[in-house]
């Protein structure tokens, strides 16, 4: 066995000094491009419009890619006019396919450019699932899903894969209209079939649910698990309402944008080992200054969580744009900071 | 003013500082347009011009199996000494200048890129990025200029060794990437003094190159004719070959860029307190092109745009040609002249400047100081080196 396996990788040192100073891979990105062990992507299979503007694609991934769990978000790497550029989607097919729905964002444009632009057959870059907004392994018996408009998305994923181990599931869902339902006509049959108990809300009509409202809707509120997503403005409103419930370890959020706070005061950002220099603003995240100038920068959920983003601050200051805190550092000092949710506030130097 | 070119007048006596710094602007306001309009049309074309280079050069080693027969050796050599041309040029040298840095794929990114060369791309990139597109044709700083071991201007003192001077350049053509790497070595200055040849910094960089020469070495006369079997001197040949090809193509082109006639080089203390119009000035008066059709851009690396890629060295490489006419037009109506002519044409004239410094200067008005009219409203950095 060892015998083979130092002959495997005798045999594959030679392709690899074939093919120096790239990597054999690089060839073979040429016919296989999801075969590639280094380079995850992902082939649009399916393009199916939900709404007037959302649709999902259906995608199979490369080589290499781990099964996600349901409530999990996959990033997903789109080149618009030539830039490649990374968002986190849900995923919302249950394991062992590969589902994302893309809603339009006003001005958004990543998902404005799928959702115009995306066609079977294209080959995005991809990421490995992520995202802790997931159902324990121990079912709860009493489940409730509060979401609005693309909100609706990592519950989709819970729903197909796991309604079958759930015994009592209320989903409240809001969105402006009737017809700006994701996933409408699948959520009212299910409805329908007694599987779950739906409750939808056109917030053009009813206005937007607050707390008291959703109270009102499910009396039984405190007995159940609930998982929520949507937009900040309602999971910040939930967060406070099952905080002063004394409820709040059953409360389960997933936000798709970081909850911004405060904006730094801008300045020049040096990006030390490229000596790329930036005049960036202040309500501008050093993660997307960099990008702007060219520099490869590191990057994950774009929202403050995952810290795949943290790069060493070694001087200057910057100013975190959720709550405005403010990290100075002082010659010879070097603080990690999130580049995703920091800014600029006055020169700052970065060792990247 | 370098007395090769026997000029009687300063060539930008006729411009004021306002002119130079309007020169400024309008670069300036060429290269935002450029950068503005970036897009999907750019990116599919590094793309393709980097598949085409993977397919040819798998292709010829593929070929090259059975590189016995003389048809195989042939096409099998043309197409890899084709391929690594590309590599070299359009691919390498304009990735590593972070033309495409914008489109955010590390796979094609000035901080990954490795290149099928014998320097290592972070020492290149120092010596080319930083050195010679800063100090461009500033005798004695710019390396590329002679390379250290050429006599490039009449001011620099002429000593018999230099007698040799055609043939040192005929050999550093012929192994010109080991010359490169050399030169980012800096070996001429660091195996100078034992002090510099002992600095841990000098012997972790030969180590760098030893490195990368040792594959590259080992993939072109080893690995690739060994699996050729029964082809394997002729798969060394033909590697032989392409290298040697793409040697001789890469240092024409090279030559053509800051040698021929027409080309301004300038003295050490002249850039001192450069402005951006004054630094934009020296690109332009520095840098020669070679007139041609596309594939020659592409062969070139568009390096026969020389003169907008010293303006503009981190614009993408097939937009050189766009911004060409503007270029062109602006020193048309400033009264600069825009070095440009054929390829043969500008050898040429390169090799002839070459040949004509391996021997002392002609005559004693030479080395006098020319009596040239004081640039009007110019700084003195922005006289020519004293002839």
């Amino acid at each position: 066995m060892a015998v083979v396996q130092a002959l495997r990788s005798g045999a594959w040192r030679v392709v690899e000094l074939l093919s120096t100073p790239l990597v054999p891979a690089d060839y073979l990105d040429e016919i296989a491009p999801l075969r590639n062990p280094g380079v995850l992507r992902c082939r649009i299979e399916q393009v199916r419009p939900e709404t007037r503007d959302a649709v999902t694609l259906v995608l199979r991934p490369g080589r290499g890619f781990r099964p996600h769990e349901p409530g999990q978000y996959v990033r997903l790497g789109v080149d618009v006019d030539g830039v490649r550029r990374w968002r986190a989607y849900s995923v919302t097919s249950a394991p062992g396919g590969l589902s994302v729905t893309v809603n339009a964002v006003p001005g958004g444009v990543v998902s404005n450019h799928l959702i115009a632009h995306a066609r079977p057959g294209q080959v995005l870059h991809l990421d490995q699932a992520a995202g802790d907004f997931v159902l324990p392994p121990d079912r709860p018996a009493k489940v409730l899903f509060v979401t609005a408009g693309s909100g609706v998305t990592p519950v989709m994923g819970m729903l197909r894969t796991h309604l079958g181990e759930l015994r009592d599931v209320v989903v409240v869902h809001s969105a402006p209209i009737p017809e700006a339902v994701v996933f409408g006509a699948e959520l009212r049959e299910l409805a329908a079939s007694g599987r779950i108990r739906l409750v939808e809300r056109h917030t053009r009509a009813d206005g937007r649910l607050t707390p008291e409202a959703l109270a009102a809707l499910v009396p039984d509120l405190a007995e159940r698990h609930t998982w929520a997503c949507g937009p900040n403005g309602m999971l910040d409103d939930l967060g406070a309402y099952w905080d002063e419930a004394g409820l709040a370890g059953r409360l389960h959020v997933e936000r798709f944008r970081p909850a911004t706070a405060a904006i730094g005061e801008g300045g020049k950002v040096t990006f030390g080992r490229t000596g790329t220099v930036v005049d960036a603003d202040g309500s501008v995240p050093l993660l997307e200054a960099g990008e702007a100038a060219g520099v490869l920068m590191p990057s994950g959920c774009r929202m403050g969580i995952c810290f795949t983003c943290v790069l060493p601050l070694t001087g200057g200051a910057v100013r975190d744009l959720r709550d405005g805190r403010l990290t100075t550092v002082t010659e010879g000092e070097v603080v990690p900071v999130q580049t995703c949710v920091s800014a600029a506030a006055g020169p700052c130097h970065l060792d990247h | 003013m370098t007395t090769l070119q026997r000029k009687s007048v300063n060539p930008i006596a006729h411009l004021t500082a306002a002119d130079v710094e309007a020169i400024g602007r309008e670069l300036d306001a060429i290269r935002d347009e450029v950068i503005a309009s970036r897009g999907a049309r750019d990116a599919a074309y590094i793309r393709k011009v980097i598949s085409v280079q993977r397919r040819l050069e798998l292709g010829s080693r593929a070929v090259l199996l059975f590189s016995l027969f003389p048809p195989a050796w042939l096409a099998g050599t043309a197409g890899l000494a084709i391929a690594k041309i590309l590599e070299n040029m359009e691919i390498g040298h304009n990735v590593m200048h972070g033309q495409w840095d914008w489109m955010q794929d590390p796979k094609i990114h000035s901080t990954r890129w490795e290149w099928d060369n014998a320097s290592p791309a972070s020492q290149w990139k120092h010596s080319h990025n930083e050195l010679h597109h800063t100090y461009t044709n500033v005798v004695g700083r710019d390396n590329d200029l002679g390379y250290g071991i050429m006599r490039v201007d009449e001011s620099q003192k002429w000593h018999p060794l230099y007698l040799a001077q055609p043939l040192w350049n005929f050999v550093n053509a012929c192994f010109f990437e080991y010359g490169i790497a050399a030169y980012d070595l800096e070996l001429g200055r660091n195996l100078a003094t034992r002090k510099r040849r002992r600095a841990p910094a000098f012997r972790a960089a030969v180590k760098e190159v030893r490195r990368k020469i040792g594959k590259q070495v080992l993939k072109d006369y080893i690995v690739h004719p060994l699996l050729s079997g029964p082809s394997f001197l002729h798969t060394i040949a033909a590697n032989f070959t392409a290298n040697l090809i793409r040697n001789l193509w890469t240092h024409s082109v090279i030559m053509c860029g800051h040698f021929p006639k027409g080309v301004e080089t300038f003295e050490r203390t002249s850039i001192e307190g450069e402005t951006r119009g004054e630094w934009y000035l020296r690109q332009m008066l520095g840098s020669a092109n070679i007139s041609g059709g596309r594939l020659m851009h592409i062969m070139t690396g568009n390096l026969s745009h020389q003169i907008e890629h010293h303006l503009f060295p981190d614009l993408p490489s097939n937009r050189y040609a766009e911004v060409a006419p503007k270029v062109r037009d602006l020193f048309e109506r400033y009264g600069l002249s825009y070095t440009s002519g054929p390829l043969p044409k500008q050898v040429a004239s390169a090799w002839a400047k070459v040949f004509r410094l391996a021997l002392p200067n002609r005559d004693d008005s030479a080395t006098a100081p020319l009596a040239a009219p004081e640039p009007r409203g110019l700084a003195t950095r922005w006289q020519r080196t004293p002839v």
